[in-house]
């Protein structure tokens, strides 16, 4: 794969780890952490994400059905037997309907911030190590998704091919992906160019641990950023999707579906449209914030604003760099 | 086409990237547009291409997915034609591509008619909000980053920053009911909640309509344009000759709009064309929140009833529309930043 410069035998790639930092590497994503942690910024962020994580994940423990017919649709919470945040468009109970909502949309926007995350980071790393033609390759290649309409193009996908989750978290993973690779190649350019890299490198040590073990610690800091955006995305992204009617199957309760389906009852019951959107704007929010506390708690006020504006920024490349 | 590109991969390929001799360097807006160019047309084939693919990838095939499993031979045997399904997969893409170029947009499954006469008035309406919503957020977040730069960690700096940071966070149906809850059915009975027209009308001819789509967009995006410059003018206003300007009397107005607001220029021109890229999506979500007759809910509509050649139709367009604004956006960030324009 690469070129060595000194061929040597097997051994040289065993011999190569003992230089590599041992215990000590595991600690840095805590200690990325740690630091926005100690921001007020990042203590309420992360206290908000908590909040509705433990609302999506304990609320299906709760007894009490969402499917089960509670009172008449869109009934005030002052109806009896209406629940504490009234009915929604089929008379089934708000309260029990929001609890067990959130979970499987969640879910989806974990497995999509990992693919996501993933593979860009793997492409920017790539991207940054190989230099000439595989780079430009993966970069042009970056650009040219970049300038496709994600959302409307997962909806083609997801119209023709039916709603599975499978393709949902595929969709709106891989549309998230060239941002990552964009950000991730960024920071590993510089890392790529450290003496200590190009010296595993002459040892003999593969490709692709140079870059799991050397390269890739080094980047602790902008991938922890990206997994924070990303999910906050892909939350954002899954709950309108599922509000365009991609989310989880009619009995089955879904904040983004809630939102639509409970629109037209507003005026009756406004609880099952804002107690779901209430959930998704604070879950947003928090995960958004988190980043946002991420970059400036390791990177300083500056370029932590740039690292967040810039990673939202996705399309539009400096021209040919 | 092949050609420019070979040539521009071979001059930017080199692995150590040493400055080519400078002789051949290239201006950079002229190799901006040599690079940009072939690749987005080459962005816009792929997408063409990937729109058709997608309608041969399932395990049966479009038709019968559209029509469902009580259609008549005959119909999906019409219907395949009509998509071009019935040829094999290289000359079917290749005639399907050539109607699009020859401007045959092909027919709507829904209405039946031509599938411009779908899209075309509603991408007017569509356009309308785009235009209003760039132009008010851009005004609302320059004003904004300016007045915070100007007293920074002051506070209305503080609150502003805290009010885009959550509202730049939020998920735009989400902001789109909540918009519908306090200027339409909870509190004040302002503005309609839905902004449902007669077909032959245009959305000017009530224009009381656009207002809450197009708050609903403002509030996504203006926060964006804030922040970006809010930290360009900072940066500005703390350099070295910010502060020699300061130190030789010049006025706040001076320093503020003479010294530091051209260099926010850039990062605004970049955001501006990020917040129309997003807009060109976003529509889809807020014009199904307002049932607004653009092309966004007509995508959502014709996603729900399977009306294939609308959907391709909305997907090449936007992706036209996105590739030319990219190409756009970088290059009127390198007209407005003089030391990057320079040939190196």
């Amino acid at each position: 794969m690469t070129t060595h410069p000194l061929p040597t035998t097997s051994s040289a790639g065993t011999a190569a780890r003992v230089p590599a930092k041992g215990p000590k590497r595991s600690f840095a994503a805590l200690r990325v952490l740690g630091a926005a942690l100690g921001t007020t910024r990042g203590r309420i962020s992360a206290g908000l994400t908590l909040l509705v994580l433990a609302i999506a994940f304990l609320g299906p423990l709760v007894p009490g059905s969402p499917t089960a017919f509670a009172a008449p649709p869109f009934s005030n919470p002052s109806v009896p037997g209406a629940g504490l945040l009234g009915t929604d468009v089929l008379g089934q109970s708000v309260l029990f309907r929001v609890l067990h909502g959130g979970q499987h949309l969640m879910l989806l926007a974990f497995l999509a911030t990992v693919i996501a995350v993933g593979s860009g980071a793997v492409i920017g790393v790539v991207a940054a190590y190989r230099r000439g033609f595989v780079e430009n390759l993966l970069m042009r290649g970056v650009d040219v998704v970049l300038a496709i309409p994600q959302l409307v193009f997962a909806l083609l996908l997801l119209s023709l091919i039916g709603p599975e989750w499978w393709l949902l978290i595929l969709a709106v993973g891989l549309s998230q992906a060239p941002q990552t690779a964009r950000v991730i190649y960024g920071a590993a350019q510089s890392v790529t160019e450290k003496d200590f890299v190009k010296a595993v490198a002459v040892w003999g040590v593969p490709t692709r641990s140079i870059l799991a073990r050397h390269v890739l610690p080094n980047l602790t800091t902008p991938l922890m950023v990206e997994l924070g955006l990303r999910l906050s995305y892909s939350i954002v992204l899954i709950a309108g999707l599922s509000f365009l009617g991609f989310g989880s199957p009619p009995p089955e309760p879904d904040w983004g579906v809630m939102v639509n389906e409970n629109r037209i009852g507003m005026a009756a019951n406004p609880w099952g449209v804002l107690a779901p959107a209430l959930l998704l704007a604070l879950l947003a929010v928090g995960t958004n914030t988190f980043a946002d506390a991420i970059a400036r708690a390791n990177l300083g006020e500056t370029r932590g604003e740039d690292a967040v504006l810039g990673a939202a920024a996705g399309p539009t490349t400096e021209g040919s760099k | 086409m092949a050609g420019i590109m070979t040539k521009s991969l071979a001059a930017a390929g080199t692995p150590a990237r040493p400055r080519a001799a400078a002789g051949r360097a290239a201006h950079p807006i002229r190799r901006l547009l040599l690079w940009r160019v072939p690749l987005g047309v080459l962005s816009v084939v792929l997408v063409g291409v990937l729109t058709y693919l997608a309608t041969r990838v399932l395990p049966g095939d479009a038709a019968s997915a559209i029509l469902g499993q009580f259609a008549t031979p005959e119909a999906l045997a019409s219907l395949r034609e009509e998509l071009g399904l019935d040829q094999p997969l290289v000359p079917g893409l290749l005639s399907w591509f050539g109607d699009f170029v020859t401007g045959q947009f092909g027919t709507s499954l829904a209405t039946r008619g031509p599938v411009t006469d779908v899209v075309l008035p509603r991408l007017e309406n569509s356009a309308v909000l785009i235009l209003i919503v760039a132009l008010v957020s851009t005004v609302i977040g320059v004003v904004g980053g300016v007045m915070a730069a100007n007293r920074r960690d002051g506070i209305f700096d503080s609150s502003a920053s805290l009010v885009a940071l959550v509202a730049s966070a939020l998920p735009e149906f989400v902001v789109g009911v909540f918009v519908i809850f306090v200027f339409s059915v909870g509190f004040l009975d302002w503005f309609p909640a839905v902004s449902i027209i007669p077909p032959e009308d245009r959305i000017w001819d009530e224009p009381i309509k656009l207002v809450l789509p197009a708050l609903t967009l403002v509030i996504v995006t203006a926060p964006y344009m804030f922040r970006m410059v809010r930290a360009a003018m900072i940066e500005a206003l703390t350099s070295d000759y910010a502060e020699v300007a300061r130190l030789k009397g010049a006025s706040t107005a001076r320093l503020l709009f003479r010294h530091a607001l051209p260099n926010a220029t850039a990062p605004a021109v970049q955001v501006l064309g990020l917040n129309l890229l997003y807009l060109a999506g976003g529509i889809v979500l807020v014009e199904t929140v307002f049932q607004y007759p653009g092309i966004g809910l007509a995508l959502a509509s014709a996603v729900q009833t399977r009306d294939v050649p609308v959907l391709q139709f909305i997907v090449v367009l936007l992706a036209i529309f996105f590739v030319t604004l990219n190409i756009l956006t970088d290059l009127l960030v390198l007209l407005s930043t003089p030391r990057r324009r320079a040939p190196r």
